[in-house]
């Protein structure tokens, strides 16, 4: 499959990426071997074999609905580049 | 041109649990901001979900509680957007396996009952809240709510109007609440509809374009954003221009819709299989444990009521449509054995003290078996039922215990004939002016002469008496 120069801008977009041209033709050429090593992956036949949603023959990982202490607000927020009344600061989303 | 309108519901419900669906903070409304999170719903990297196991016995009871089918293997996806009230920047939850399907939930409107059907009902978490903070022009988060257990409730696009809408959403919210999974407060967000509403003219098979209005937080702001967006899309229609499948937000100071920004919704969520999650089994046996566990549910409810106790279907509905009342009722039912008249005070004092005191039906909080004492206590003459509405009052916002309430203050019938003759004498001998009046043939006096004696009698006695007494007296002057 072709990776065309829209699809890179689109896939841009939704990441939130402000790609240089030269980037551009990198992910390009990088994207287009991940997406043809699915058709070598689609050459394998599959007949009979449930599709997998997980690595692991595993199911059922549950816990109990009891609360634990909550993480220390100055801690959870320590890294966050900015912050104001306890809150993460980001740029302004609401319209 | 008349034209039909389609809609379509997308109902969004938080759970009751204690903890949040993939950690142990606590689901606890409100809080400083920041305080009930961790690692986990901040989406610090590195860390694990692990599902709380109560959200699907939720789901589960609410499946079948609105006659759906249970999906036996579950999986979680992840449905990938940026904004920042998601800090991993996807919301896990559950596209191709939801865990119910194909339910249905009947309402009545105009005495005509109608099946709504259930596409699906799925898992998945909430999302933080963003103010906005005028001084800085920026926006803060609050991950509070970030991964509050959430169940998103998709009906096909069965109804017609906002009457049927708001039937749907009534007969549901009393179905979250009779199985005890959500509170249903739609103040503080835990219960939030998404409608879907498109128009075509009569006579045409093909639905029109669709629009969906997004997070609308009462019934009544429901009510008025379907009938606003309806007449929108039928004016746009009738100006020969085309609705645009988009979303809106509806603001209810204005009374009208506006498009969100496209850019910021451009709806491509590139779902795939959430990998920290493993899939859920759900054994018949947990389903069949969770049936049996089900409470009678309110059709069924309202079914009995109207076959035992001979009540009207007005009240039946009032009752059985909260769980809250249901509770009021058969509690103060199991006390005095009187459904008319427990009946009757429910609609009646309860509801008119709950008006008059702003109380919400579950913060009612009397002893309610001691409603059926205080019916039980009128109907053995041991005071009259203006007495009772006083001691009703008294409870109801102070919680006293009616008998001992009535014997502390003295305000048992005064059911000794002498003592009511006495009185009438005397207000008789004392108003010979109204007895004249009588005597000419104006009966309007009785009622003077009624008022006078019962006050003599603080309302203690049984107004039947007084008035069988006066009019004895009279007949001897």
């Amino acid at each position: 499959m072709k990776i065309t120069d829209e699809m890179i801008d689109y896939i841009g977009i939704l990441a939130r990426l402000k790609l240089q041209d030269e980037e551009k033709e990198t992910a390009k050429t990088e994207m287009e071997k991940i997406i043809n090593y699915m058709d070598t992956l689609n050459t394998l036949d599959t007949t009979g074999i449930e599709a997998m949603s997980h690595a692991f023959p595993m199911n059922n990982v549950f816990r109990e609905d009891v609360v634990k202490p909550s993480v220390d607000r100055d801690i959870i927020t320590l890294n966050a580049p900015a912050k104001k009344d306890g809150c993460f600061k980001v740029p302004k989303t609401v319209e | 041109m008349e034209f039909l309108t389609t809609l379509g519901l997308e109902v969004h419900t938080e759970l009751s649990t204690q903890t949040k669906i993939f950690c142990s903070c606590t689901t606890e409304f409100g809080g400083d901001p920041n305080t009930h999170v961790c690692e986990v719903c901040t989406g610090m990297p590195g860390t694990l979900p692990v599902l709380n196991e109560q959200v699907v016995e939720y789901a589960i009871r609410v499946g079948l509680a609105t006659n759906c089918e249970i999906t036996k293997y579950n999986k979680f996806d992840r449905k990938n957007y940026f904004y920042p009230d998601l800090p991993k920047a996807y919301q896990v939850s559950q596209l191709y396996a939801p865990i119910c399907q194909n339910g249905h939930i009947d309402i009545e409107v105009g005495g005509v009952t109608k099946s709504i059907r259930i596409k699906e009902i799925h898992m998945e978490e909430d999302a933080g809240k963003l103010i906005h903070d005028p001084w800085d022009d920026c926006t803060l988060v609050d991950y509070n709510r970030c991964g509050v257990p959430l169940l998103e409730i998709v009906s096909e696009p069965d109804f017609c109007n906002g009457e049927e809408v708001i039937a749907y959403l009534t007969k549901l919210k009393s179905i979250l609440q009779y199985t005890d999974v959500s509170d249903c407060k739609m103040e503080q967000g835990s219960l939030r509809a998404d409608v879907n509403l498109s128009v075509r003219p009569v006579g045409t098979d093909e639905l029109g374009t669709r629009t969906e209005m997004k997070n609308i937080n009462s019934f009544k702001a429901i009510a008025r954003a379907i009938e606003g967006e309806r007449k929108r899309q039928i004016e746009l229609i009738g100006e020969g221009k085309r609705v645009v499948q988009e979303t809106r937000r509806w603001d209810d100071n204005k009374g009208s819709s506006f498009a969100m920004r496209s850019k910021e919704n451009a709806q491509d969520y590139r779902y795939f299989p959430e990998p920290d999650l493993v899939p859920i089994e759900i054994s018949d046996e947990w389903i069949e444990r969770v049936r049996g566990e089900l409470p009678e549910l309110p059709d069924t409810k309202k079914k009995r009521y109207l076959a035992n106790y001979g009540l009207p279907e007005y009240d039946v509905d009032i009752i059985t449509g909260s769980k809250f009342l249901v509770k009021i009722f058969e509690e103060a039912l199991e006390a005095c054995g009187e459904a008319k008249e427990v009946s009757n005070w429910i609609m009646g004092e309860v509801l008119r003290l709950a008006t008059d005191t702003s109380t919400d039906i579950e913060d009612i909080n009397f002893t309610f078996a001691n409603l059926g004492k205080l019916i039980l206590l009128v109907k053995n003459n041991v005071i009259n039922r203006g007495t009772a509405k006083e001691v009703f009052e008294k409870m109801f916002k102070e919680n006293i215990e009616p008998e001992q309430y009535i014997k502390e203050n003295g305000l048992e019938m005064v059911n000794d004939d002498g003592a009511v003759r006495e009185v009438v004498v005397s207000v008789l001998q004392s108003n010979p002016n109204s007895v004249a009046e009588f005597k000419e043939g104006n009966d309007k006096v009785t009622r003077f002469l009624m008022g006078q004696c019962m006050k003599q009698l603080k309302g203690k006695a049984d107004p039947g008496t007084v008035n069988v007494v006066i009019a004895e007296e009279l007949a001897k002057m």
